[in-house]
């Protein structure tokens, strides 16, 4: 049985109480679940991750570790294992002892430390390097090795702060699924802290996307992805298109709204709206379709094209709406024959696969913004 | 365009001639090797035909030798317990968040700027009359001896281990300390096998300046030392006009020489093992660890160093001022500000080391510039930057009695030099170190990225000098400076040792020997005499350089600790 993690109504302030970094958090990571905090920098997920880990006090609040609460337990007892944004290899220490440290420290049989400074270096492909110092090693190098040393002390919790934050795109895509995969092999328990949702969802069981000290909202990445429940997380996880509205009535399947200059649409079902509610549409990029020309089919807005970038799998056009309003709309590249600038299109999409949400009180921009 | 913005602009374009940078720098390289180098070491070995004179005459050998051995056993117990006494300090200092720590660092900082004569006359009184803890008693506590110059080294000393350590601790990545906790270690066992190796090149380093600081120290010791000998005292005993008739100039030979040559192959040895000591990380009491841990023990380590520094330190230091209450009252005060009797040398001899303390740091800043940029980027390559960075601290290990006596022997090859500018130059040789090293480690600290933007944008050498590195490294400038000149202005035993003994110049500290050695205790008398003279006039030394450090933290301010 690997440990769950609990929190319970965690704060905590910095500069007597002026930054709060954590506010009122609760959250809950299973056994042996790949957990990750997503949020923009300085939205408190590090400090969360260091609260959990023991290694600043906190405000307020319970954490438990395996259902033991450790608010006041050291972090050397908490049995966790935490990897660096910078890795924190010790300077003055080869590979070999930097893994083996923990073992030593925890004065473990000398064979038995040995044992598992070798099997978790094998894990990480870097046994031949156990003379190295890490200013000898790579990047991805200097993270293996830290994980190794994390894994090595025994954790039963591994607690990762932005591990491949340093590291060049290509060895960052590679490494997370060698970090997942061995968690998952050694049946661990990993809360990953990243400010980059594309890492996040590829990695993760569960995300919680956190934005000034708070958790806006906890899933799957599929259920982020596809049902945010927040204009900020529709936002962050991925890419939306925001259009304000009216709420212009609601049918049995779907909503209508009315956009400016008065063009209707229909949107998702919104039941709990009221009629005249100001709202704000999202629809994803790859959520509408193009057609050339202006043309007036169901659920359609039209537009003309104002900006063309070739992505390789897809390409992403910016069109100017008759709505005054400007949005992305992603096409796979191959599948469809490329629009130019200029051109005049119609965008349809189908409601289900648009949200709406309440026009924020403090406005739209202002509620998108990450800090 | 105005006449400055003229020159400027000359000396812009005249940067970017790689000839003249090139000149430059040999220039730069000329004037260390001949004027401090060279005549610190040279100076005394060429006069080794003289050692004849005391290796022939056992008596005097056997004193020579146990002198030289006594700097190096004071030296090496003094640093031990700066370590001891110094490093929680700056843990204190460096890891505490109360907002009085800045008062604390500062006061910290008052004995390195204190002249050590003055230090040496206040440790007395307060070790040894009956004004200070020997009051307290029948006897006096402590007379003066080796334990009172173990004690005045330690005061003069502690200041260099705590912003030596206060520096690396705040350069320090707490996160290595934070990895080893989630490891398993408890604090004590993090600090033991991960922050203390990492910090080993600062502790090495600042064991080596209190050795150094404490080798080559006189004119205090004098004050406190009584029938014990160490190498400078012995050579400062050995320049006197009798002792000159009656050895000639063997003895101050021998023991320079002496102290230079295992300064030097001590202080090898240390930046040679040093590096390779090792702190086993096996093998350790987890429950000791565990419990050494706790907040109780770290109270009591905080109690004791704030004892430590607050009456072993700090008011030892400070308690001559006490003797210059008194003199408000008797008309002191009245006598020394109008200058009458012996005020009117003390005035003159006060005049005399701030204009050879200014002088010296004027012409250091000249040609300590350019080499510590020679060093911090290796502008000739490298290797020979390394060396320059090495040679630079010889002046620093060399006894500063050794080092005048050197500097006597060479210059006195050239009789038309006239006495004063001896002394300025004995006083180039002692600051020089301090201004490169501070100055080199600051320039080496600038991303040479920030340089390169500069060039990129059109900026010649000179114009990125003054616009980009200045401007960044301009508090270590001042702090180099002042440092400088403070340790000029306190500077004995290299003045004592470069003066010839019929000279009428004197400087403030080897003035206030001569006062305060009638007032030492001899014969029958065990305790220092008090004197409200001399204690205005180490108070007045003292006031003045208080004003000094007040300046360097109004300059320094907002600038975090330095």
């Amino acid at each position: 049985m690997m440990p769950d993690v609990k929190v319970v109504g965690v704060s905590k302030t910095f500069g007597n109480g002026k930054i709060v970094a954590v506010d009122d958090v609760s959250l809950e990571v299973y056994d042996k679940e790949y957990f990750s905090l997503l949020g923009p920098s300085g939205c408190g997920k590090t400090t969360l991750l260091r609260l959990i880990a023991g290694l600043i006090p906190m405000d307020k609040g319970d954490i438990y570790i395996d259902k033991v609460l450790v608010n006041k337990m050291p972090p050397e007892e908490r049995e966790i294992g935490f990897v660096f944004q910078t890795y924190a290899l010790f300077p003055h220490m080869n590979v070999w002892d930097n893994v083996t440290y923990g073992p030593h420290i925890k004065a473990w049989e000398e064979k038995k430390a040995s044992a598992l400074g070798r099997e978790t270096l094998e894990m990480v492909k870097l046994y031949g390097r156990s003379d190295a110092f890490p200013n000898e090693l790579s990047g991805g190098m200097m993270q293996r090795v830290a994980v190794a040393r994390a894994l090595a002390a025994g954790a039963k919790l591994l607690l990762l702060d932005e591990p491949l934050g340093a590291l060049d795109a290509k060895i960052r895509n590679e490494l997370r699924y060698d970090i997942r995969r061995l968690v998952k092999d050694l049946g661990l328990t990993a809360i990953h802290v990243t400010h980059d949702q594309a890492e996040a969802m590829a990695i993760s069981d569960r995300i919680a996307v956190m934005r000034k000290g708070q958790i806006l909202q906890v899933g799957t990445p599929h259920e982020l992805y596809m049902n945010p429940q927040h204009l900020f997380v529709a936002n962050f996880i991925g890419e939306s298109n925001f259009l304000e509205g009216h709420i212009e009535g609601m049918q049995q399947d779907f909503t209508t709204v009315r956009l400016r200059g008065d063009l209707t649409v229909s949107a998702c079902n919104a039941k709990t709206r009221e009629k005249d509610e100001r709202i704000v549409l999202v629809v994803r990029p790859e959520a509408f379709t193009l057609q050339k020309g202006w043309k007036k089919t169901a659920n359609s807005v039209m537009g003309t094209i104002k900006r063309v970038s070739f992505e390789g799998t897809t390409t992403r056009y910016e069109v100017y709406l008759k709505t005054e309003d400007t949005v992305i709309v992603t096409r796979p590249s191959l599948a469809e024959q490329p629009l130019t600038v200029g051109e005049k299109v119609t965008l349809s999409f189908e409601p289900e696969k648009s949200h709406i949400f309440p026009y924020p009180l403090k406005g739209l921009l202002e509620e998108l913004k990450p800090e | 365009m105005g006449k400055r913005a003229k020159i400027i602009k000359s000396l812009d374009e005249i940067s970017s001639n790689s000839i003249l940078r090139s000149g430059l720098y040999l220039l730069t390289i000329f004037f260390f090797v001949a004027i401090i180098l060279v005549p610190t070491v040279l100076g005394i070995a060429s006069k080794w035909n003289l050692l004849s004179t005391v290796v022939n005459n056992s008596a005097l050998l056997a004193r020579a030798s146990s002198a030289v051995g006594a700097s190096f056993f004071v030296a090496g117990l003094v640093s031990v317990i700066d370590l001891a006494a110094g490093v929680p300090t700056a843990w204190f200092i460096a890891r505490g968040k109360s907002r009085w720590l800045n008062v604390l660092d500062t006061l910290c900082d008052l004995p390195f700027i204190i002249p050590t004569v003055a230090l040496g006359y206040s440790l007395l009184l307060f070790w040894n009359s009956p004004m200070g803890v020997s009051g307290l008693f029948e006897s006096s506590l402590l007379s003066p001896g080796w334990l009172l110059v173990v004690l005045l080294h330690f005061v003069f000393s502690f200041p260099v281990v705590v912003r030596v350590m206060v520096g690396a601790l705040l350069d320090y990545k707490y996160v290595y300390e934070e990895a080893a906790r989630t490891l398993g270690a408890p604090p004590v066992t993090a600090e033991r096998t991960v922050t203390f190796p990492i910090l080993k090149p600062s502790l090495v380093g600042a064991f080596v300046l209190a050795f150094a600081r404490s080798l080559s120290e006189t004119g205090a010791t004098i004050v406190v030392a009584g029938a014990f000998e160490n190498g400078a005292i012995f050579v400062s005993n050995m320049n006197t006009p009798a002792n000159q008739a009656l050895y000639g100039q063997g003895p101050l030979v021998f023991a320079s020489l002496m102290l230079l040559l295992i300064a030097v192959v001590l202080f090898g040895v240390i930046q040679l093992f040093g590096s390779r000591l090792k702190i086993p990380i096996k093998h350790i009491s987890r429950t000791f660890e565990k419990k050494a841990s706790g907040k109780n023990v770290a109270r009591v380590r905080d109690s004791v160093t704030l004892f430590t520094l607050s009456f072993l330190i700090l008011l030892p230091a400070l308690f001559v001022a006490a003797t210059a209450v008194p003199a408000v009252l008797d008309g002191t005060l009245g006598s020394a500000l109008s200058g009458s009797g012996d005020w009117g040398v003390y005035w003159q001899s006060l005049l005399l080391s701030y204009f050879v303390g200014f002088a010296a740091t004027l012409v250091n800043i000249v040609a300590g510039l350019p080499m510590a940029i020679l060093i911090a980027r290796n502008r000739m390559g490298k290797r020979v930057s390394s060396v320059f960075d090495a040679l630079v601290n010889i002046p620093i290990i060399v006894p500063s009695v050794a080092l005048g006596v050197s500097l006597r022997f060479f210059w006195g090859a050239f009789p038309f030099i006239p006495q004063l500018l001896l002394v300025i130059m004995a006083h180039i040789s002692i600051t020089y170190p301090y201004f490169v090293k501070s100055i080199a480690a600051a320039i080496t600290r600038v991303d040479v990225e920030i340089e390169n933007a500069a060039r990129i944008l059109g900026a010649r050498p000179f114009a990125v000098f003054r616009t980009i590195i200045m401007p960044m490294v301009k508090y270590s400038f001042f702090a180099g400076a002042i440092i400088m000149f403070t340790r000029s202005v306190s500077e004995t035993g290299a003045t004592v040792a470069v003066i010839n003994p019929a000279s009428p110049l004197l400087t403030v500290p080897v003035l206030l020997v001569r006062w305060i050695r009638p007032l030492l205790p001899s014969g029958s008398s065990t305790t220092v005499g008090v004197s409200s003279a001399v204690g205005l006039g180490c108070g007045f030394l003292i006031l003045f350089s208080i004003l000094i450090l007040l300046v360097l933290r109004f300059v320094m301010r907002g600038r975090g600790r330095y």
